[in-house]
């Protein structure tokens, strides 16, 4: 299938002569997001996210298995994220696109090389069983900065998900159905959100770029960072140069959104968990 | 494990005897490689890179080209006996596909494609040996190969590691320093002082982040400075070589010598 073609002449002296005059297509100001809609579904660990019309499903489940040698005495936490011509009519089936390699790089980046997850805590027994934290992406509409919205479900599933409580005497491990004790939470070191500025010619910069945005714009600027002003991944490759104070601004303005996003997610979890029964008997 | 080396001893000096702010040897060879366009080796300490440059030339796949500019095609490999452990990457592993197209990305603003439209500009990096900075050195070696190559180039581009050693900002880091700190990688184009990639994957609080940040763009003019001497040495050679060739020798006409403005 050909590729669809790019943005047509007077569309993108539209955009470009809109963004001059500090003008969105979608009426957003150029440093506000679309607010995050999380849903959850009847499981743990099942979130929806959507910003906009980019909406992205993460799944977490968990399993014990044999940990490799070298690390004796850390669980696995694999992320698996594919792009399907679901999302968008751009993707195509097959060989990973430069998109999708993005988007896997980002994920690890941001949710697993953080050290969001204290993967120590996942081990069961040393050398024998530890838990494998399997979460699943699936993209399942592309309408600009599908990588954010990613990482926020990601790390919201992962926030929302409850492993079975284990037991261990001695050599035995008994795994208690959720029926039987309350499931634990996953034992977190911080909560990494992700944000992507977008840079055009003469104008000024804006965050979360919509579709059209996104492939216009001069350069892209990632960053993962969270509440506690920790900045966990920063990724700019190329695209337009910037003087480096403006990287700086950036960032401070990073540090104020992840800060709200925070807040947001807090609720929502909260909000959601009221609404679930536990049973302990 | 890497817990047991001291990053930064008492009397402020790194695990291979350098102060904080130090960088290591960099050596460049600009020297013709083959049937290639343009070429550069850089020996950054341990690390060593060769990129080859073909083109602006036509492109093999007529459909990948664009009609009003070039397209950077960048390549990497990487020798299995580059590390201390011999271990053979496919060429789809993703942290090279990751690497390969930031260098493309980082170069496409700053070559000035336009020049050449419907052509191809073939990068190929191989990287040679790896301690550490391994993406500064593929980056500044691609500079010099385009830059032998004829390209032209609105600006060089130097790129620098830096990582946080408990509160003391270090420079150029190695293997061992990247696996026990937060680190970073910064590119600037030096006339305009502009930073064209940024990236780091580990946990930094901002208030380091900008300290280390600034440090990385200052430490890229250093890097720019031997950068245009080895480009300016190699220009000098050829000049005088084809004054050698011509009727009286390089001998007699002083006048000739090559002058080069320090401020490029």
């Amino acid at each position: 299938m050909p590729r669809p073609p790019s943005p047509s002449i007077p569309e993108k002296e539209f955009v470009y002569g809109a963004l001059k005059q500090s003008l969105r297509l979608d009426g957003r100001a150029m440093l506000e997001m679309r607010t995050p809609t999380l849903s959850f579904g009847p499981e743990l660990g099942w979130v929806e996210c959507a910003m906009g019309k980019t909406r992205v499903l993460a799944q977490v489940d968990g399993k014990m298995v044999k940990p490799p040698p070298e690390r004796p005495l850390e669980g696995i936490i694999s992320i698996h994220s594919e792009l399907s011509p679901m999302a968008s009519n751009e993707y195509e089936p097959g060989r990973p696109t430069e998109e999708e390699v993005a988007l896997t790089r980002m994920l690890d980046k941001v949710l697993r090389r953080s050290d969001a997850v204290d993967k120590e805590s996942l081990c069961v027994l040393a050398g024998q069983r530890v838990w494998h934290i399997r979460l699943t992406i699936h993209v399942l509409s592309d309408a600009g900065n599908m990588v954010d919205c990613a990482c926020l479900a990601g790390i919201v599933a992962l926030k929302h998900f409850r492993r079975p409580e284990v037991e261990v005497e001695g050599d035995e491990i008994t795994v208690h159905h959720p029926s039987e004790r309350a499931p634990v939470p996953l034992s977190m070191h911080h909560t990494p959100f992700c944000f992507t500025f977008a840079f055009f010619p003469d104008a000024p910069p804006l965050v979360d770029p919509a579709r059209l945005e996104e492939t216009l714009s001069a350069g892209l600027l990632s960053v993962a960072l969270n509440a506690q002003k920790e900045l966990c991944v920063v990724q700019k490759a190329g695209g337009s140069p910037l003087p480096a104070e403006e990287v700086l601004a950036i960032m401070d303005i990073a540090v104020a959104k992840a800060r709200e996003l925070d807040r947001l997610v807090e609720a929502r979890l909260q909000e959601d968990w009221k609404g679930r029964v536990v049973e302990v008997r | 494990m890497s817990s047991r080396i001291e990053i930064l001893n008492d009397g402020g000096y790194r695990s291979d005897g350098r102060k904080q702010y130090e960088l290591r040897d960099i050596t460049i060879d600009l020297t013709q490689q083959g049937t290639a366009d343009g070429s550069a080796q850089l020996t950054h300490g341990l690390t060593q890179v060769l990129v080859t440059v073909f083109g602006p030339r036509e492109a093999k796949m007529r459909s990948q080209t664009l009609h009003d500019r070039a397209v950077l095609n960048v390549e990497m490999s990487v020798a299995p006996f580059s590390t201390g452990e011999r271990r053979k990457r496919s060429r789809a592993d993703r942290r090279i596909l990751e690497m390969a197209a930031m260098i493309a990305s980082t170069f496409e603003p700053v070559v000035q494609t336009n020049l050449y439209p419907r052509s191809q500009i073939d990068i190929y990096v191989h990287v040679l040996q790896q301690d550490g900075s391994l993406l500064p050195a593929c980056i500044n070696a691609t500079t010099l190969a385009l830059v032998t190559a004829g390209v032209p180039l609105l600006d060089f581009v130097c790129a620098v590691t830096g990582g946080v050693h408990s509160t003391s900002p270090l420079l150029d880091l190695t293997t061992l320093e990247e696996n026990d700190v937060p680190h970073m990688t910064v590119a600037v184009m030096p006339r305009t002082r502009k930073v064209t990639l940024v990236t780091m994957e580990t946990r930094l609080h901002v208030e380091r982040f900008r300290e280390l940040f600034e440090l990385a763009c200052e430490a890229g003019q250093t890097i720019h400075r031997e950068m245009k001497y080895a480009v300016k040495d190699r220009t000098v050679a050829l000049v005088n070589a084809m004054d050698a060739g011509s009727k009286g020798g390089a001998a007699d006409d002083h006048d000739r010598d090559v002058v080069m403005d320090d401020r490029i």
